[in-house]
């Protein structure tokens, strides 16, 4: 808070914390994995509703016995969910927590 | 055949083994309960749960009747159509895991208003956000009490309105001396219990079906294929139930999407995230209860082509509790009366567990929100509002006993489509906007919050669901909720309203944050983002 030199309202500690190169590195990684995560799983979800709505015939074509494109297509959304929330546990476990955890202590500790 | 499946099942087995739950589980109650003392204890259990209790407390809060009973019966019935519903439900908990449990626990305290009330307006915003979780949280309950009749009817051989009327009265009796006695932290071990049972006995019943048929489930959908008579092969095929007109095929787009769209924005589940000491366990929390549900839902596809093949469609829709009784008749019809009861006391368990986690979460939000942020304007002691809260438990707890003897029979399934509708609508453009836009402001949350809600009442009531259903030729009653044709006000032309008012409450979010002059707060949002990412200053457990 030593910088006076401002006009506006004095910047806070965690607008600075905000500004920092540290936290835009790590809003940055998260924004980068969850977003586009999303857009993929609502993507390939509504394809799947679609096809079910509309696209009859395929998703009814036999594969062997009575199990039919729909029943794996709809199978597979399920695998895709497993894997999804495998893969951004992993992820968020071993490379996000470990940034988390170190600018929350530098905050809590007053060291920005 | 019809008539001997109305009478399945020994009605003492049934009961005493759903009384034995209820022994055990206040028991426990009672026992984690001692250390109840402040509002983070009776709101959130103290946040010492871990993820992985938590995680299978979502699952238990979530796999409510309509799943368990509702998804098993919708595929023993109409075959595909009933798994598509099911994946719509579990697809949803991405939005959850990806976007919103762990920054909400590192932003929040109890319920969602403290999240949004954050950077925006605290008394305008609480009392939105109060209002559209108390919204959700009475069409789900009257949901589940109304389901409640209909299930006593089937397992209890209870078929007059007042001995169901009864039964009702003491399933809200018990929720309530679980709730007030329990607060969060038994609220949550009765879930833990309910959905280890339930996961368990579906778990077991599954395989006793794949085993019947050579751990083949070709040869299971080819034996409901062959039971099915006349509907045959078409319960393979995506349609039976929602692909008869372009209009009913709309209609599902619209149930699809509120359905991954609504989970997130549940209050029930939003307050479970509170439960945890930090984000890394609200993560791991989603991730169980991903898992668990996941495989619930598999089990479900198995269980509901089981009970087409092994019991038939038409001694099902026979049945009094209609489809819903696919999953019971499937259990006698394995494992004779002792695995029904089971699966009686699991369903009656279902509904008092997820009305318990209901009634919680609309105490919470009323005392936290209206009575201490609004009324009192946050002047009250503690202890002052967890009292209220406790009051508001009893309530709810009449409310949902009325409610469910008077909806008992009526036909109201649309009920739980409606509160994810409201959830989507309402709630989840609000804490999307509210997480990650830096502009965002209370105007767009108050034109989002309210349109969302208004646009999807209004819309329902005018919907074919209240009224003008064409009417069915054997009866001559219209399937909507008013069953008489001959009133007829509705002009929406479609059952669930999603469609319209999800992409609404998105953009009234945004024309409301832009049409208002309020003065932004770019050192609260700056506030916000850190500590939503970081977990800096968030929320710590009790320590006991």
């Amino acid at each position: 808070m030593s910088d006076v030199q401002a006009s506006g309202p004095a910047e806070t500690d965690y607008q600075r914390v905000e500004r920092s190169d540290e936290f835009q590195s790590l809003r940055k990684a998260f924004r980068n994995f969850v977003f586009p995560m999303t857009a993929l799983f609502l993507v390939w979800y509504l394809l799947y509703v679609l096809m079910s709505t509309y696209a009859h015939d395929f998703m009814s074509i036999r594969v062997g016995g009575t199990i039919t494109v729909g029943l794996i297509f709809g199978l597979l959304q399920f695998v895709s969910t497993f894997v999804i929330t495998t893969v951004y546990a992993r992820w968020a476990n071993d490379k996000f927590d470990a940034r988390a955890k170190a600018l929350r202590e530098e905050i809590e500790g007053g060291e920005l | 055949m019809a008539a001997e499946a109305t009478n399945v099942g020994n009605t003492a087995i049934n009961i005493g083994i759903f009384a034995a739950f209820v022994a055990v589980t206040l028991v426990i109650v009672f026992r984690v309960s001692r250390q109840n003392k402040s509002a983070a204890d009776f709101y959130a259990g103290g946040r010492n749960f871990t993820g992985t209790q938590n995680g299978t407390a979502i699952a238990g809060d979530y796999l409510s009747a309509a799943s368990f009973l509702g998804i098993a019966g919708a595929i023993a019935v109409n075959g595909y159509d009933g798994f598509l519903y099911s994946i719509g439900f579990l697809v949803a908990w991405l939005v959850a895991l990806l976007l919103v449990a762990e920054l909400l626990r590192n932003t929040g305290k109890f319920t969602m208003a403290d999240v949004l009330s954050f950077r925006l307006k605290q008394r305008p915003i609480r009392l939105a956000a109060a209002l559209s979780t108390l919204a959700v949280v009475f069409f789900y309950l009257l949901a589940q009490m109304a389901g409640a009749g209909g299930l006593v009817a089937l397992l209890l051989g209870i078929t007059d309105k007042a001995g169901q009327g009864l039964v009702i009265a003491v399933v809200g009796a018990l929720m309530i001396l679980y709730v007030l006695v329990g607060g969060m932290k038994g609220t949550t071990w009765v879930q833990i219990i309910k959905a280890t049972l339930l996961i368990l006995g579906a778990g077991a019943m599954t395989i006793w079906v794949l085993a019947t048929f050579g751990f083949n489930l070709s040869a299971v959908m080819q034996e409901a294929v062959n039971m099915a008579g006349d509907k045959g092969e078409a319960i393979l095929e995506p349609g039976l139930q929602y692909g008869a007109t372009a209009l009913s095929q709309l209609d599902f787009l619209s149930l699809a999407l509120a359905l991954v769209l609504g989970t997130a924005g549940l209050p029930h589940v939003l307050t479970r995230f509170y439960t945890v000491p930090s984000a890394k366990e609200a993560r791991k929390s989603v991730v169980v209860a991903i898992w668990l549900i996941g495989i619930f839902y598999l089990f479900t596809l198995v269980l509901g082509y089981g009970a087409a093949a092994l019991v038939g469609p038409e001694t099902i829709l026979a049945a009094p509790g209609g489809q819903n009784s696919a999953a019971p008749l499937l259990a006698f019809q394995l494992g004779g009366e002792i695995l029904l009861g089971i699966i009686a006391a699991v369903a009656f368990a279902t509904i008092l567990a997820v009305v318990a986690g209901l009634t919680i979460t609309a105490a919470t939000s009323f005392a936290h929100d209206i009575y201490a942020s609004i009324i009192k304007k946050g002047q009250v002691a503690p202890d002052g509002e967890v009292r209220v809260a406790r009051w508001t438990v009893v309530v709810i707890g009449i409310i949902a006993i009325i409610g469910g003897i008077f909806a008992n029979g009526q036909n109201i399934a649309f009920l739980v489509a409606l509160a994810f509708c409201v959830a989507a609508s309402a709630n989840l453009p609000t804490i999307i906007y509210s997480l990650f836009w830096k502009r965002f402001n209370t105007s767009g949350a108050l034109w989002s919050i309210y349109g969302g809600l208004i646009s999807t009442v209004v819309l329902i009531i005018f919907s074919p669901v209240v009224s003008g259903k064409p009417a069915d030729p054997v009866t001559g009653l219209s399937k909507s909720m008013i069953s008489n044709p001959a009133i007829d006000f509705h002009w929406f032309p479609l059952d669930n309203p999603g469609i319209v008012t999800i992409p609404l409450a998105f953009v009234l979010g945004i024309v409301g944050t832009y049409l208002s002059k309020e003065r932004s707060h770019p050192e609260k949002y700056a506030e916000m983002e850190v500590r939503s990412l970081t977990g800096a200053g968030a929320e710590k457990a009790t320590a006991h």
